[in-house]
């Protein structure tokens, strides 16, 4: 496996997820001789897991099972170890086209952070692509480094530990885009440029913040950016439900009512109101919003070098 | 890389997109061709040679000119009001009238000038706020300064060109609707994916940028071939269409059943064609479409253009003495050239039936008008374990039943149903907010993962090794023994 190439099987090496049901996930290495731990038992990895299907149930000791899923940098994004915020796959796919990524691109981005973006950016860039990727964070920038390693990417990123607005991207004139989630961007918009081609680019830069928004927008203006663009992505996501809404008693005749439960569209609506008025319902399937949802990761504001 | 060379330039023969504002049009470059778009008329002969990205002015007599890059700011007296409290609306404000600005426009004036003229000689806009200064310039640039940009073309751009200009063609997928599907998808360079679109083929031009390429795309089409009237615009090389195979659905069941057989192919995708073309337009999609009738339009040339030369080589064989000889060498040609290509779509669709039988795809995606259920639970048995797939429908209610259908299935895991929302901000100095429309709806989609199923008679079916050239009825009683 790599985040970059799908393979069949598991292999010794390969970080794995282990999906126990109703988006509940966590990732896993896998590794000859070792065990791991889920609510349904042990996993052993020699036997249980290295050489089979990607995919594959696994039973686990206490008799419940799991599926081991291929990993991508979608399962990534909502698997990782956070060491800051992240960007969430709604924000990213947006990013990623509206910065016209795709095979062969040159990206920056600042700040690497958990690396959600950055093993995105490198899939979409593979195999002749590259990601120059800045994080004045030490830690984080080597934590990030190690992680491109043990994904099989690291021939594609390149981790620079310095600051974004002080020292710019490392790179000047081969990028195809720029992508800035750090609290000033306002600051680093000239070295966007100067890491941008000659002949141009995108840019897109992150904030929560409509004060940083406005900041950067000017900043962009200055340094001649055109098409500036600012817009904010929501997903809803939505539960699959069979709602039963039962019947009102108005103390009609039966006949009236059971007239009513074959006006409902759905056949297979039980509890016909006919059988007992005071007691009918009528079903039918309904996307139920989640009761709670993301109102607000960040404002996206995107931008032409030309 | 990098350094200072420019960028990729328009030649003839492009696939370019022009812009203006927020509108777009895609557009084949070439000379001598009149284009009308956003109400002006001109010829793009000078803009070939040019470095994509470049601002242009549509000048008298329809030639394109380098925009020059002017001191705007210089001219404006920084004189404003503070409110409009004194503010009549007489109508009278302004002291040119239609026909003088008429007159100016005929005289070949530029833009610029006749926009600097109006705010001279409007008796309000000094007492007008500076905001409101603001805007009024820019209402009134936007009307009278004819620039254009030449871009090249990519997914952002044509997928935005699309949902604003012919939603109908595309089932009304947003492009942050599209994002989101080649982000589930997990589309990279390598894939093997499963494609079904009626998209005017959108969909499939997205997927092919992403995999730059690399990997192979089979997409099975309604009726007698796929439609990329799309597909062309992105203006990708040869090369990326070397490993695109494409599959009619009417043959998705007896590939699944094992029958599958060439002997009846789906008529010649040129028919097609302009059947597709109107099924796809729902009744309320008839407003003037100029990209209709600029495709229309570019069929028209080629066709021009070829009778020109028809009729150019015979005239060449009037004069020839064996004329009639030649024509019958001609007709003779035709039936082997048909034979020829009949030849080569029964080659290619085996080729296809060969990649999907191996049931090891890395993808589906699916955007199309049809009812999804069925196309998921056919198209679902070609891909393999632990893989993406996406659905989206324009509608909720197909979506509702595909999840129950999926989940009485098996074989997926982490279903979602999802929609996306997408708000523009107007940002300028303190008069930021969100846009004052927003788009109502982008579609909804549902996706999930693959794994491996448990019921083992999918199994032995996948073992079997089933040959295309045989005859359905022999392949029926080899599977006969077999139960």
């Amino acid at each position: 496996m790599s985040f970059i190439e799908y393979g069949d099987t598991i292999k010794d090496g390969d970080t794995a997820i282990v999906f126990l049901g109703h988006e509940s996930m966590f990732p896993m290495k896998v590794q000859h001789g070792s065990v791991t731990q889920t609510k349904y038992g042990v996993i052993r990895h020699s036997t249980d897991l290295i050489g089979k299907k990607y995919g594959s149930k696994v039973t686990c000791s206490k008799g419940g099972w799991v599926f081991i899923l291929h990993p991508t940098p979608e399962l990534w994004t909502v698997n990782l170890p956070h060491r800051t915020q992240i960007l969430y796959s709604t924000d990213i796919s947006v990013i990623t086209m509206m910065l016209e990524l795709k095979p062969g691109s040159i990206v920056c981005e600042s700040g690497t952070g958990s690396g959600s973006l950055s093993h995105a950016l490198i899939r979409t860039v593979a195999p002749t692509g590259h990601l120059y990727t800045v994080e004045f964070h030490q830690q984080r920038a080597e934590k990030a480094r190690e992680e491109f390693r043990e994904h099989g990417v690291e021939h594609l990123v390149t981790v620079t530990n310095q600051d974004v607005c002080q020292s710019g991207f490392g790179v000047s004139g081969v990028a195809d885009a720029v992508f800035l989630d750090i609290p000033s961007p306002w600051e680093a918009i000239g070295h966007a440029k100067a890491a941008l081609k000659a002949e141009g680019g995108r840019i897109c830069s992150f904030s929560p913040c409509i004060e940083q928004v406005q900041r950067t927008c000017l900043a962009m203006e200055e340094h001649g950016f055109t098409e500036i663009n600012t817009l904010e992505i929501l997903l809803r996501v939505y539960n699959v439900r069979t709602i039963s809404l039962q019947i009102p008693d108005l103390g009609k005749a039966s006949e009236d009512n059971s007239s009513f439960g074959s006006d409902s569209s759905n056949p297979s609506s039980q509890g016909s109101p006919g059988n007992n008025p005071q007691q009918g319902t009528v079903q039918f399937k309904s996307a139920v919003p989640l009761r709670e949802m993301v109102g607000h990761t960040g404002y996206l504001t995107f931008a032409t070098k030309s | 890389a990098g350094g200072a060379g420019p960028g990729p330039r328009i030649r003839e023969g492009d696939c370019a997109v022009l812009k203006r504002g927020d509108v777009f049009k895609a557009v084949a470059v070439l000379r001598r061709r009149k284009i009308i778009f956003e109400k002006q008329w001109f010829y793009l002969d000078n803009a070939i040679g040019h470095i994509y990205g470049t601002t242009f002015e549509v000048t008298s007599g329809g030639s394109l000119q380098l925009k020059q890059e002017m001191e705007e700011t210089a001219t404006e007296t920084k004189e404003a009001g503070t409110d409009n409290r004194n503010i009549v609306d007489d109508g009278k404000s302004q002291k040119l009238t239609h026909d003088d600005i008429k007159a100016l426009k005929d005289k070949g004036i530029k833009g610029q000038e006749i926009v600097q003229q109006l705010i001279e000689n409007s008796t309000t806009f000094r007492d007008k706020t500076e905001f409101s200064q603001d805007k009024y310039i820019k209402k009134k640039k936007k009307k009278y300064e004819a620039v254009i940009t030449i871009v090249r073309p990519s997914t952002r751009i044509l997928s935005t060109m699309y949902y604003a200009r012919e939603p109908g063609k595309i089932n009304h997928l947003r492009y942050d609707t599209l994002a989101q599907m080649l982000t589930l998808g997990n589309v990279h360079a390598g894939n093997k994916m499963i494609i079904v679109e009626t998209c005017a083929g959108l969909v499939l031009g997205a997927v092919m940028e992403r995999m730059g390429g690399y990997g192979s795309i089979i997409q099975m089409y309604p009726g007698g071939g796929p439609v990329r009237a799309a597909t062309s615009c992105f203006g990708f090389p040869k090369t990326f269409y070397d490993h695109l195979h494409e599959f009619p659905l009417s043959k998705v069941d007896s590939l699944l059943s094992g029958t599958f057989s060439t002997e009846s192919l789906p008529s010649e995708p040129e028919d097609n064609a302009g059947v597709e073309e109107e099924s796809n337009g729902s009744v309320d999609e008839k407003q003037p479409s100029v990209q209709e009738t600029e495709e229309e339009s570019t069929t028209e040339s080629a066709m021009e253009r070829d009778q020109i030369e028809e009729s150019e080589t015979m005239d060449v064989n009037a004069e020839d003495t064996g004329f009639k000889e030649n024509q019958g060498k001609e007709n003779k040609e035709n039936v082997r050239e048909k034979q020829r290509k009949q030849q080569e779509r029964r080659k290619k669709l085996i080729e296809a039936a060969a990649l999907l039988k191996e049931k090891n795809a890395d993808g589906l995606i699916v955007a199309s008008k049809f009812h999804p259920t069925p196309l998921l639970l056919s198209l679902l048995e070609f891909v393999a374990p632990s893989r993406p797939f996406v659905v989206y429908c324009q509608y909720k209610e197909p979506l509702l039943e595909c999840y129950t259908k999926l989940r009485e299935r098996g074989g997926v895991i982490n279903l979602k149903l999802s929609e996306t929302w997408l708000r523009s901000y107007q940002v300028l100095p303190d008069r930021s907010h969100p846009k004052l429309t927003m788009s109502g709806g982008g579609g909804f989609l549902l996706s999930g993962i693959t794994v491996v199923s448990d019921r083992s008679k999918s199994d032995s079916g996948s073992l079997e090794e089933l040959k295309t050239e045989e005859p359905s009825s022999k392949k029926r009683k080899v599977e006969d023994l077999h139960c």
